[in-house]
């Protein structure tokens, strides 16, 4: 008889500064990224993140990928862009076709871990719709409470979110605390809450074409 | 100063008084904004000088620090607020006294997009500068856009969009205006944070505006070159 070992396999450890296939990514998908590449073992990718919070200014995120990419020429095998358009109006997409370097399909985070073609078909009954996705739910005050100035003065609240209806959580995990975190975001905003369960959707998919 | 130690606007002079309603509505001070109005007023200021002494100039030190990255979106949005209450007691006088018109523009948030925060700050901008300015809202179709520039026949069209999924809807409007034969009629105005010049020149727009300072710049520009047009006509 074969004796079978049922003791767990290692587990794997992502080590940045190792991988041949660089993947620049937004801060905001840090800790899925690396998440999918320990999940799947996934030896051949480095990750550099950029800061999350320059969706806010959007006009930083291309100069400074442009910057990363011409330092990163010649010493991977390839390079990855994980951002979204995410409110660069396009720039993003002719700096990448520029450098012939392809990234994640779909105009922002929502969409791509909703699926792209899932969250189109929603657009109509999501008009009304402020997302939140795990990163989102988990830095809500600081991002978006104070971000936005709403501890300083909450009588800006009707400006930013009166035409909003709805705070959408869109969850990567079953984490019953993010769950609670994203229902106390809606109500302190004055919104209906609903829950969404994603998964990793298609950031899975795409970087799964790039592991080698 | 007042016996409580506050500042008792009364007692500044004309030009101390129009300083402090720069302060605050940099300040975002609302009720001290609209006091300082109904004094000026009351000292027999017109409406027009109160708007464009007081209340545009004061904005306009605003935009600058704004744009300077000095003041940011809460701050800039108080300021607005103290502006749109100064406003409101002006708007009557100012249509009763006839004050000067510079044009009109239809403005709109484009459909599927119920962002509206920059499409206000410039439809006030806009009116502060003396145009007259028909705001339809957020999530605009195309008709509705068509049916405003009939009905009010405006100068300019401007519309607006947050999202990169909505903006290229604004080419939809500008390509609905060339199959009617309607287009070279209007000045089209297109802004939000996503765009760009470069998008704006591809969908087919007059020009991109930044931000409400440089909409009303550009709405002026071109309101100046149609009024040329017409006096060498």
């Amino acid at each position: 008889m074969t004796a079978v070992d049922l003791a767990p396999a290692e587990e794997f450890e992502f080590k940045p500064g190792q991988g041949k296939v660089l993947l620049l990514a937004c801060g905001a998908l840090a800790r899925e990224i690396v998440d999918l590449i320990e999940r799947n073992r996934w030896s051949g990718f480095d990750l550099q993140c950029l800061p999350a919070k320059w969706h806010n200014t959007p006009e930083r995120i291309v100069p400074a990928l442009r910057e990363k990419i011409a330092a990163a020429r010649g010493r991977y095998d390839a390079i990855f862009v994980l951002y979204g358009d995410c409110g660069t109006g396009g720039l993003l997409d002719a700096m990448l076709e520029a450098e012939g370097i392809q990234r994640l399909e779909g105009p922002h985070c929502y969409a791509f871990f909703s699926g792209n073609a899932a969250f189109a078909a929603h657009a109509d009954e999501d008009i009304t719709a402020f997302f939140l996705t795990d990163y989102l739910a988990r830095h809500f005050d600081k991002l978006i409470w104070e971000g936005l100035g709403l501890d300083r003065h909450p009588e800006l609240l009707a400006d930013y979110f009166g035409n909003y209806t709805k705070i959408v959580f869109l969850a990567q995990t079953r984490d019953p605390d993010l769950a609670t975190r994203a229902e106390a975001a809606a109500r302190r905003l004055g919104l209906a809450y609903e829950y969404r369960f994603t998964g990793y959707g298609e950031l899975e998919r795409d970087l799964t074409a790039q592991a080698v | 100063m007042s016996d409580d130690g506050e500042l008792d606007l009364n007692s500044l002079n004309d030009e101390e008084l129009v300083q402090q309603v720069h302060d605050d509505l940099y300040d975002g001070l609302k009720e001290e904004v609209e006091t300082a109005v109904h004094i000026l007023l009351g000292r027999g200021w017109a409406p027009y000088k109160v708007l464009t002494e007081a209340l545009v100039e004061g904005m306009r030190i605003v935009g600058v620090d704004f744009r300077d990255g000095i003041l940011f979106v809460p701050e800039v949005l108080l300021a607005a607020n103290s502006m749109k209450a100064g406003m409101n007691i002006l708007r009557p006088l100012l249509i009763a006294t006839g004050a000067p018109r510079q044009g009109k523009m239809v403005i709109g948030t484009v459909k599927g997009d119920i962002h509206d925060i920059g499409k206000n700050l410039v439809g006030m901008m806009m009116e502060g500068a003396g145009f007259e300015v028909i705001d339809l809202g957020i999530n605009n179709p195309v008709e509705k856009y068509l049916e405003a520039m009939e009905q009010h026949k405006p100068d300019i069209l401007g519309m607006s969009a947050l999202l990169t999924t909505t903006m290229p809807y604004m080419k939809v409007v500008i390509d609905t205006m060339k199959e009617k034969g309607m287009r070279d009629d209007y000045v089209v105005l297109v802004g939000g944070a996503p765009l760009n010049e470069e998008f704006a020149k591809a969908i087919g727009a007059d020009a991109y505006c930044r931000d409400a300072a440089v909409a009303v710049e550009t709405a002026k520009s071109f309101m100046a070159r149609k009024h040329n047009q017409l006096a060498s006509n």
